[in-house]
């Protein structure tokens, strides 16, 4: 029973959170320099998931080899502008023959 | 199989790009599943679950934090850690639906993926078909992959076996690579992952990606 509440209350929540911000651009005139800057904000913070992806296990500071190795050469795939599939399937695939070859 | 054309028309792309995401998505959805029932779940939670909340890392706390029967920090950790919905949805809102019905049905479907997506397009048509597709196409992976590890149970493996906590990362950054050449975007994105890493031991999860905003202010004071 309370594990219904449980994910009740976070489904609830969770949908407040996403609809907040998606009904308020049309309701809310930003000034120009504001509405500019939401790109970057969001980049930032979707960079700011990649870094904590990579690094942190757990709310710990985990510098490992497969992982990090793994997302520097989709990294350099990327920014070589390898179409998305390579570099996800390269980065997966470094990380696994690592921890294969016993790097964790 | 058909070798693909040279140059796949955008639609093509599109569909290719969010279909690897979406294969990727279905594994840890299956992942997900099967630790739910592990955990001692009954089959249905971790089904309505990936229906009701739709977000993976505040699901994944959410049943440890349940399993170790403190289920108000599951509720208050999960909605920390998708906080950061509401600038995203600010970011891409528009992109979504001009109407209120069309809003109020893409907000559940919005994801870290769906917006790095969406961002990466250069125009509004463009950026609301490949919102509607990839969050339809992630929707569906997550919740047939968490149904189907629900039914395999303990017998699914670990997917860091896979690679696919490096290729999640690679994902996220393959979609943000174009914005990154922007020199102003650059410099507030590695500002904000610093301070998202040197805050996150010592912060709930969540918070130190919140805290990353403030590197958009290496933006702002450039701009003047």
């Amino acid at each position: 029973m309370t594990l219904l509440w449980v994910i009740l209350a976070l489904a609830v929540g969770t949908y407040a959170l996403r609809v907040v911000g998606v009904l308020l651009p049309g309701r809310l005139v930003l000034p120009k320099r504001l509405e500019a800057l939401l790109p970057v904000a969001a980049t930032t913070m979707l960079a700011a998931l990649v870094a904590t992806a990579v690094f942190t296990e757990a709310g710990r500071l985990a510098v490992g080899v497969a992982r990090p190795i793994g997302v520097l050469v989709g990294a350099i795939l990327a920014w070589r502008k390898a179409p998305f599939i390579v570099v996800v399937v390269a980065a997966a695939a470094t990380a696994a023959l690592l921890r294969l070859a016993g790097f964790e | 199989m058909k070798p693909l054309p040279p140059n796949p028309s955008p639609d093509r792309k599109l569909l290719r790009d969010a279909g690897a995401l979406a294969a990727a998505v279905g594994v840890i959805g299956i992942s997900f599943g099967a630790i739910g029932v592990a955990e001692g779940m009954p089959a249905w939670a971790p089904i309505a679950m990936s229906l009701l909340v739709f977000a993976g890392g505040a699901q994944f706390l959410a049943v440890g934090l349940i399993g170790a029967g403190n289920p108000f920090a599951a509720i208050l950790g999960g909605l920390l850690i998708n906080a950061r919905h509401v600038p995203f949805g600010l970011a891409i809102g528009s992109a979504i639906s001009d109407r209120l019905g069309g809003r109020l049905l893409g907000a559940h479907l919005l994801t870290d993926e769906s917006t790095a997506f969406t961002l990466a397009q250069p125009d509004g048509g463009r950026r609301r078909r490949t919102y509607w597709v990839v969050a339809g196409m992630l929707f569906a992976a997550w919740n047939i992959g968490t149904v189907t590890g629900v039914a395999l149970g303990t017998a699914v493996g670990d997917p860091e076996t896979y690679g696919l906590d490096a290729a999640f990362p690679a994902g996220l950054l393959a979609l943000i690579m174009p914005a990154l050449r922007e020199p102003r975007t650059l410099a507030a994105a590695v500002a904000g992952a610093a301070i998202a890493l040197a805050t996150a031991p010592f912060l709930p999860a969540g918070l130190p990606v919140l805290l990353a905003l403030m590197g958009t202010l290496i933006a702002l004071k450039e701009n003047r």
